[in-house]
């Protein structure tokens, strides 16, 4: 594709982009009233803009988004380095894989957000159980990820690298940790969002901080607003842990056509 | 052109006795991939290794690098047995092997960089290898912006930069396009004869293996043995696009072409080559 035609392709699908932004907007604002829904099952765009200006002065909205924004990063950075770690430990050591793997699998079946109440029991209401399941969950597809793509290195790759007389660091940090680099981003990606929702459950099972507990908190309240504010404001989280991961993939896989890497996002 | 000087006789590459058994997989019994291999490779020497796919060309090949070792018998560099990877010897194989996240010029600087050159010898020799191989303004381009005969000629580009004393190459031109091959033809039998390289070179390309080398080694089917060797009487080994014009060319891949039963009913009847 020429320049001149992607850059109006870019141009021509930005302008349809905010036209929906637009359609959308103006349909939560004004479509409840015209389908006659009541405010406390879908309260329109404006009633959620006071509310997000009023949980912000008295509920703390800032404090709760900074809890759950702190126990995202906590939960994805672990999850992530000990995801890789075992997926590299696992990738070379085929017999460990082969007798780890059950094991591996029953874990993964089983639904991570399941163990939040668990976690509470054993940590009590703090941020510690939240930023475990976060862990958990952002594990899976990121060590999957590492430990498929260690095993597929090409062996020719390999015996090239032993036909130089590389020493078994050198093959790692020269063949096999970059040949992962990929794939590892791909699983990052998933475990951005999968770890807002590790953290999300945790808060909706216990505590009292968070975005989580704002949402139950708006609950019993029967607060409707406060809960369209606090999905918003956990969106917003989730997009900008996307967006990081995003951004930094663009940084290490510099070396890739663009067009292998995340499309528009 | 360049005066054809009389050969040294050092031996470069040697196999003694070479014999490969493998255990067969699924079921009892041995496969012996090659049996009884001998031969030598003088210094500047370019042999070409021809023969049905499945009779241990590469396995020779793995041997001469010490990737492999052999069940029988030892392969020789410069006089001493090869008993693992070896600085000496370095290989290209049909696929490049580029690294994607690697510039050309990075590329290059693979194998220096494992056995720790210091950072400025190895600019030095990926600057001149590029500059010799018309590569120079793609330094810093990734393997992706190139085209598949460029690549190959990086990754020649990287085997030649560790210096090695024998060359053994893999079908090293079997995935480019005809045209392109025969200039990649040219510029290694150039680089060859300009470095006094001596090399081994596996191919299916009979055309090839006449115009490249010094001499030939016929193949059987498995088990692998050599059944002919054929010394290729042409002048100006460096310039493969000329000996092509040669009407000697003809008769050579002839006699190959007999030698591997190509061209008669045989073949036909014979069980299908595994890989090799």
């Amino acid at each position: 594709m020429s320049n001149r035609a992607q850059s109006a392709l870019i141009r021509k699908g930005a302008i349809a982009s905010f036209v929906v932004l637009v359609v959308f907007l103006a349909a939560w604002q004004w479509g409840p009233g015209l389908l006659g829904v009541p405010s406390f099952i879908v309260p329109p765009l404006s009633m959620v803009g006071a509310e997000f200006l009023h949980a912000w002065q008295f509920d703390h909205l800032l404090l709760h988004t900074g809890v759950t924004v702190a126990e995202v990063m906590a939960g994805f950075i672990l999850g992530s380095v000990l995801g890789a770690v075992v997926g590299y430990l696992l990738g070379m050591s085929p017999i460990a894989e082969f007798a780890l793997s059950p094991y591996i699998l029953a874990l993964q079946i089983a639904p991570k957000v399941a163990f939040a109440p668990l976690f509470i029991l054993w940590m009590g209401f703090t941020v510690y159980p939240k930023i475990l399941v976060a862990i958990l969950i952002v594990f899976f597809p990121v060590m999957v990820n590492v430990l498929t793509a260690v095993r597929g290195v090409d062996p020719d790759l390999v015996n090239l690298a032993r036909a130089f007389k590389a020493t078994r660091a050198q093959i790692f940090w020269k063949i096999e940790f970059p040949t992962s680099m990929p794939p590892m981003f791909a699983g990052l990606r998933i475990g951005s969002t999968l770890a807002v929702v590790g953290v999300v459950v945790g808060e909706l099972v216990g505590g009292n901080q968070g975005l989580g507990y704002l949402l139950t908190f708006g609950e019993g309240q029967a607060d409707t607003p406060l809960v369209f504010v606090s999905i918003v404001m956990l969106t917003v989280v989730g997009g900008i842990a996307y967006l990081a991961v995003i951004l930094a993939e663009r940084r290490v896989l510099h070396y890739l056509p663009a067009r292998s890497l995340g499309g528009n996002l | 052109m360049v005066v054809d000087l009389p050969m040294s006789n050092v031996v470069r590459l040697e196999y003694r006795n070479v014999t490969m058994r493998f255990a067969k997989t699924g079921s009892e019994g041995v496969l012996t991939a090659v049996q009884g291999v001998s031969f030598s490779v003088r210094d500047g020497e370019v042999v070409s290794l021809i023969g049905p796919s499945g009779c241990g060309k590469s396995t020779l090949l793995n041997i001469g690098s010490g990737l492999t070792q052999p069940t029988e018998g030892a392969a020789f560099v410069d006089g001493e047995r090869v008993e693992g990877a070896n600085a000496h010897v370095a290989f290209m194989l049909q696929k490049d092997l580029l690294l994607p996240w690697r510039t050309v010029a990075e590329n290059v600087m693979f194998g220096v960089e494992i056995q720790n050159l210091p950072l400025a010898e190895r600019r030095r020799r990926a600057e001149a290898l590029l500059e010799n191989f018309k590569l120079a303004e793609f330094a810093g381009h990734y393997p992706h912006q190139l085209s598949g005969g460029m690549r190959q000629r990086v990754a020649l580009a990287r085997t030649l930069a560790v210096d090695p004393h024998v060359l053994l190459l893999d079908e090293p031109f079997s995935a480019v396009d005809a045209q392109t091959r025969m200039v990649l033809q040219r510029d290694l039998a150039l680089t060859l004869k300009e470095a006094g390289k001596t090399a081994l070179l596996i191919t299916h390309d009979l055309a090839e293996a006449v115009t490249l080398s010094d001499r030939v080694l016929v193949m059987s089917r498995r088990p692998g043995a050599i059944i002919d060797e054929i010394a290729i009487d042409m002048p100006q080994r460096d310039n493969p696009i000329a000996r092509r014009h040669d009407p000697k060319l003809g008769d050579y891949v002839a006699r190959l072409m007999d030698r591997l039963d190509i061209g008669h009913n045989s073949l036909d009847q014979q069980p299908a080559g595994g890989a090799a």
